[in-house]
C-alpha cells in the first residue's frame, strides 16, 4: 500500500467534513464534521508515523492526543448546544444570531 | 500468497470505498439519527484503517472512545432535541453550491500536491511494529508534558461541560 493512497483517502475525508460543516444548519451535524475532520488529520498522523517519521511512535502518540483532543471537544460543544436549546429553544446555526450585528 | 495478498488489497479499497461512502452519508443525510450512524460506519472503517497501518491500540481506543462515547453522547443530544429536527425543515444552507465548489477545488489541489510531493520513506521505521508498551513508555518518556497538559485541560472540560450544561436556579 503506497502513503499517497491513505493520503487521498484522508483527503476525501477532510474535504467532504469541511462541505458538512460549510452547509449544515443543525449544529450537531456541523460537530459530526468536524469529527470527520479530525478523522482525516489521524489518519494523516498514522500513516506518517509508519512511513516517513524518524521516530516510531511519535505520530501514534499525537494521535492519541487529538482523540482525547476531540472528545473534549464535542463534550463542551455539546453542552452548548444543550444550554443554548434551553434558552432559545432551536439547535439551528443560522437562527442563533446572537452575537452577530 | 500472492492471490491472498490481493485479497487483501482489494478489502482495504472497499474499507477505504465504504468510510468515503458513510461519510458522504454523514453529511447528507436528512434526519440526523441517520448521519450520527453513517458517522460511526466512518469511525469503524477508520479504525480497520489504523489495524491495516499497524497500529492496533489507536484502533481499539478509537472504538472505545469515539464509537462507545463520542456517538452516545452525540446521540444523546440528538434525542434531546429531536423535536426541531423533523423532515420538514431544510438541512443545508443556501451556500452548499458554492460550497461544494470550493471544497471540491480544494480535493483538486490537495490530490495534485499529495500525487507530486517525493514522500522521503525511511525504510527502517516501515518495518518497526509499536507495540502497546512502547507508546506508554513514549507517553511517560519524551512526551510526558503534553500528556499532564492533556489531563488538565480534559479536568477542564469536564468541570466547564457540566457548568455550562446545568440548569440555572430559577431566580
Amino acid at each position: 500500500m503506497p502513503l499517497q493512497h491513505f493520503l487521498i483517502f484522508s483527503a476525501l475525508l477532510l474535504v467532504i467534513g469541511i462541505y458538512g460543516a460549510l452547509t449544515r444548519r443543525n449544529m450537531i451535524s456541523i460537530l459530526l464534521s468536524i469529527e470527520l475532520i479530525l478523522n482525516a488529520a489521524n489518519i494523516n498522523l498514522v500513516a506518517f508515523s509508519k512511513t516517513t517519521s524518524l521516530a516510531p511512535e511519535t505520530g501514534q502518540v499525537f494521535a492519541v492526543f487529538m482523540i482525547a483532543m476531540a472528545a473534549a471537544a464535542i463534550a463542551v460543544g455539546l453542552a452548548i448546544i444543550l444550554a443554548l436549546y434551553r434558552v432559545r429553544n432551536t439547535v439551528l446555526a443560522d437562527e442563533v444570531d446572537l452575537m452577530k450585528w | 500468497m500472492e492471490p491472498l495478498n490481493f485479497i487483501v488489497k482489494i478489502a482495504i479499497y472497499a474499507l477505504m470505498l465504504g468510510s468515503v461512502i458513510a461519510a458522504i452519508g454523514v453529511v447528507t443525510l436528512r434526519n440526523l439519527f441517520y448521519a450520527a450512524l453513517a458517522l460511526v460506519g466512518v469511525l469503524l472503517g477508520t479504525a480497520g484503517i489504523y489495524i491495516v497501518l499497524h497500529a492496533e491500540f489507536l484502533a481499539a481506543v478509537q472504538v472505545l472512545l469515539y464509537v462507545g462515547s463520542v456517538i452516545t453522547l452525540v446521540i444523546f443530544v440528538i434525542m434531546l432535541t429531536q423535536r426541531l429536527t423533523d423532515k420538514s425543515l431544510p438541512q443545508t444552507n443556501r451556500q452548499s453550491l458554492i460550497a461544494l465548489a470550493g471544497s471540491l477545488a480544494f480535493l483538486y489541489f490537495l490530490t495534485k500536491t499529495i500525487l507530486h510531493t517525493p514522500w522521503p520513506v525511511n525504510p527502517a521505521i516501515t518495518q518497526v511494529h509499536v507495540s502497546t508498551a512502547d507508546l506508554g513508555s513514549a507517553l511517560m518518556g519524551n512526551f510526558v508534558f503534553p500528556f499532564e497538559v492533556i489531563s488538565v485541560i480534559l479536568l477542564a472540560v469536564l468541570i466547564g461541560a457540566i457548568v455550562i450544561a446545568k440548569k440555572d436556579k430559577e431566580s
